[in-house]
């Protein structure tokens, strides 16, 4: 909770623009017809757009007579939600996310430069280009420390990256929204970790297909199953990698105990396993039956 | 570690293709029809029996919460609500999925909404994922284009409208009941339970609210099975998750891991290891901001799912790991944590817009050492009386990590408390020489 009061200062009037006055029109669509209150959130964050970033009385007014709602409740939403700016801001609206994630990577260090090239918080600079706030979360945790300069992120900032950049946004000069340090997107700063296999990407090569291939359907023989394990106890098929908990109750279920069972297996004793149970090839894939020839040596 | 083919979420740094084109080369939207052929139902017990618990925080099983809404229409329409107002702090996951890999949960949504028997189905996103909204909308636009949701969605004779809808920075707007009542146009103030949202939600019509994650699995559920999902992880903690990795890590990331990922390998194979070494570290927030920290003795063998975490008093949450190392002032680092709940509290019941800011002043003193140790327990009873006595879960969630700091750091807020003492009366010595 924290006080918010609409500024001092007010213009006479506001209205939407032509454009956005047909955007607007567009969004109630969305909403079942008695219900156009829903869109008060979304239209009132399209007058704070055209009213340079604030949101001033007359356009929470307009808004909520474009709505048929009481102006008080309108007045509720725009004190409520704290991206709604009462008061005006610099033409670059620095938020600056310091949030424990973001605090623990120096977002401190971003607020003493905030305050050196802008000043104190929530005033608009004399050349009225910036004004900064510290918000909550930004939900960019992984990136840490970012801020959100108007619509755009700006992540992986230390205090001399985040003063050229502000330097840059002063002198007018484009710069590159996302990560300052070049990563791609969240993954680790040399490259991932994951998502190497070049199959994934190959539309010939790996697709989960729903459907069985025919050829192996055809081929497919059930294999023997047992009703109950082999003098009392089964072996720990978990030990078969690929094989987890649920994996082994299956087989359980279906009457497979040991290793020595699946060693036995045949191609078609395989393919009607895989088909039974919609696997998909992850018996050959995970090569069970090596695994479990191994397993049932030593046993 | 998990291997690439099981992976689901093949685009999640963003390398590929966002685009229909690119996405259905990577699987999304293969054979949908027939997934919907096979019936509602079908769907709902596919998705209980991938054990698949909400990916939000709570771990709710999924295909149960579906089971709930009703199957035959007293007059009044069903919704799904899609809650992508990701705003825990650590969690930045659901970011990932909307403006890498949006239809995922485009085909997700229609999965689910035609489970439940639902028309339309709103995406309630943050206000601040500016450019997600509109990736996730042009994505939505192509899926309309491509007749893939719409009248007649894949050719199987539903029809099914998707709408995305924004907030305007609130965290308690991802509380479900909050999240109705703004996606209404109101203030994010959570309703009263009962009744639930299944069967007066939005609109005062059966509503079920899922998590951006646990929609966007569905689809490959459905395509490779429960079986497959269920095989991954340990019982009842089943299936891939994506864990946020911020903090004192040497590269901080996302990652999608299997359930029950041992907390070591995690933080040493994707995030490079903690900062200067694994005896270097302190604490672990294990599951977003709202889960109780854990000291880095607990951390030697855990494993990351919902089960064996509650073992520890914490919780998998959002699974979003914030590492603290040995530089780290713990006390400051939680006392942020109650600065944001005291900011996000949204006012509605006392002991929480009170209590979050009594907690936030109290915990701000001890972070300099000016307290008393008594002072101590009687926050930790505060906590406890925040705790449980709201109409929903941020009182609990402002209460946990001041409780699990008192748990395990008591003796660091007690030896703060003694240096500010006995700086004081150092002080006071001096000022009395001084004098005479």
């Amino acid at each position: 909770m924290s006080v918010r009061r609409l500024a001092a200062e007010q213009p006479a009037n506001f209205r939407f623009s032509a454009g956005n006055l047909s955007w607007a029109r567009r969004q109630l669509k969305k909403y079942p017809k008695t219900r156009k209150a829903s869109a008060v959130v979304p239209l009132l964050w399209q007058a704070q757009k055209q009213n340079d970033n604030w949101l001033p009385r007359p356009a929470i007014e307009y808004v909520a007579k474009f709505l048929d709602m009481p102006v008080i409740r309108v007045m509720e939403i725009a004190t409520f939600y704290s991206m709604f700016n009462l008061q005006p801001v610099g033409r670059h609206f620095v938020q600056l996310c310091g949030t424990t994630p973001c605090w623990l990577r120096g977002a401190d260090d971003l607020k003493a430069v905030c305050r050196t090239l802008i000043g104190p918080e929530r005033t608009v600079s004399e050349d009225g280009l910036f004004s900064w706030a510290e918000v909550e979360c930004l939900g960019a945790c992984c990136n840490a420390p970012m801020v959100q300069i108007n619509d755009d992120y700006y992540e992986d900032l230390d205090a001399r990256i985040f003063t050229k950049l502000l330097g840059d946004l002063r002198a007018g000069k484009q710069i590159k929204t996302g990560s300052q340090t070049g990563r791609e997107g969240s993954a680790p700063s040399n490259g991932p970790t994951t998502l190497l296999d070049p199959k994934l990407y190959n539309a010939a090569g790996f697709t989960p297909k729903t459907k069985r291939s025919a050829k192996s359907a055809a081929k497919a023989a059930k294999p023997k199953f047992l009703k109950s394990p082999r003098s009392g106890a089964g072996d720990d098929l978990k030990r078969i990698k690929g094989i987890g908990p649920k994996l082994e109750g299956i087989l359980n279920d279906l009457g497979v105990f040991h290793f020595h069972q699946i060693a036995a297996w045949s191609k078609g004793n395989v393919a009607w396993v895989d088909g039974h149970l919609r696997f998909k090839g992850r018996i050959e894939r995970e090569k069970w039956i090596a695994q479990a020839r191994k397993l049932a040596g030593r046993g | 570690m998990l291997s690439d083919r099981d992976r689901i979420f093949t685009n999640l740094y963003g390398l590929h293709d966002w685009r229909l084109r690119g996405a259905k080369r990577r699987g999304a939207w293969d054979g949908t029809k027939g997934l919907m052929a096979r019936g509602h139902d079908w769907i709902v017990d596919e998705v209980k029996a991938s054990g698949l618990r909400g990916r939000g925080g709570a771990g709710f099983p999924t295909g149960l919460k579906w089971s709930f809404m009703p199957k035959k229409s007293d007059g009044r329409p069903n919704y799904l609500v899609v809650n992508a107002d990701e705003s825990e702090p650590g969690t930045c996951k659901d970011r990932e999925i909307m403006r890498h890999d949006p239809h995922l949960l485009i085909e997700g949504c229609l999965l689910a909404s035609y489970a439940m028997r639902a028309h339309a189905c709103y995406i309630y996103i943050r206000g601040e994922f500016i450019h997600e909204r509109e990736r996730l909308q042009a994505a939505i636009d192509e899926a309309y284009d491509a007749g893939l949701i719409g009248k007649n969605a894949c050719g199987s004779g539903w029809t099914f409208d998707l709408f995305v809808h924004h907030g305007a920075g609130a965290y308690i707007c991802g509380e479900e009941t909050a999240l109705l009542e703004s996606l209404e146009g109101k203030k994010g103030m959570p309703r009263m339970k009962p009744p639930f949202p299944a069967n007066v939600g939005l609109y005062g019509a059966p509503t079920t609210v899922n998590n951006v994650e646990s929609i966007a699995v569905t689809g490959a559920i459905l395509r490779r099975g429960a079986v497959w999902f269920s095989s991954l992880g340990r019982p009842n903690n089943t299936g891939t998750k994506l864990f946020s990795i911020s903090g004192h890590v040497n590269k901080p990331c996302n990652v999608e891991e299997e359930m029950g990922i041992p907390f070591r390998e995690l933080i040493d194979k994707h995030a490079g290891g903690v900062r200067g070494g694994w005896n270097n570290l302190l604490a672990v927030i294990p599951g977003g901001s709202s889960v109780p920290c854990l000291p880095a003795a607990a951390c030697k063998d855990l494993l990351m799912d919902f089960d064996s975490l509650k073992e520890q008093k914490s919780g998998l949450g959002t699974a979003a790991v914030i590492v603290m190392d040995k530089s780290t002032d713990i006390i400051r680092a939680i006392a942020r944590l109650s600065y944001f709940y005291k900011h996000e509290s949204c006012g509605q019941c006392t002991p929480c817009r009170e209590g979050t800011g009594w907690m936030w002043r109290v915990i701000s003193r001890m972070a300099e050492g000016r307290a008393e140790k008594r002072e101590i327990d009687m926050l930790l009873q505060v906590t406890r009386q925040v705790e449980g006595h709201t109409i929903c879960a941020l009182g609990d969630a402002a209460a946990w990590p001041v409780q699990g700091l008192i748990r395990h750091f008591r003796p660091v807020i007690e030896e703060r408390i003694d240096q500010y003492a006995a700086k004081a009366a150092g002080d006071g010595a001096r000022r009395v020489e001084a004098a005479e």
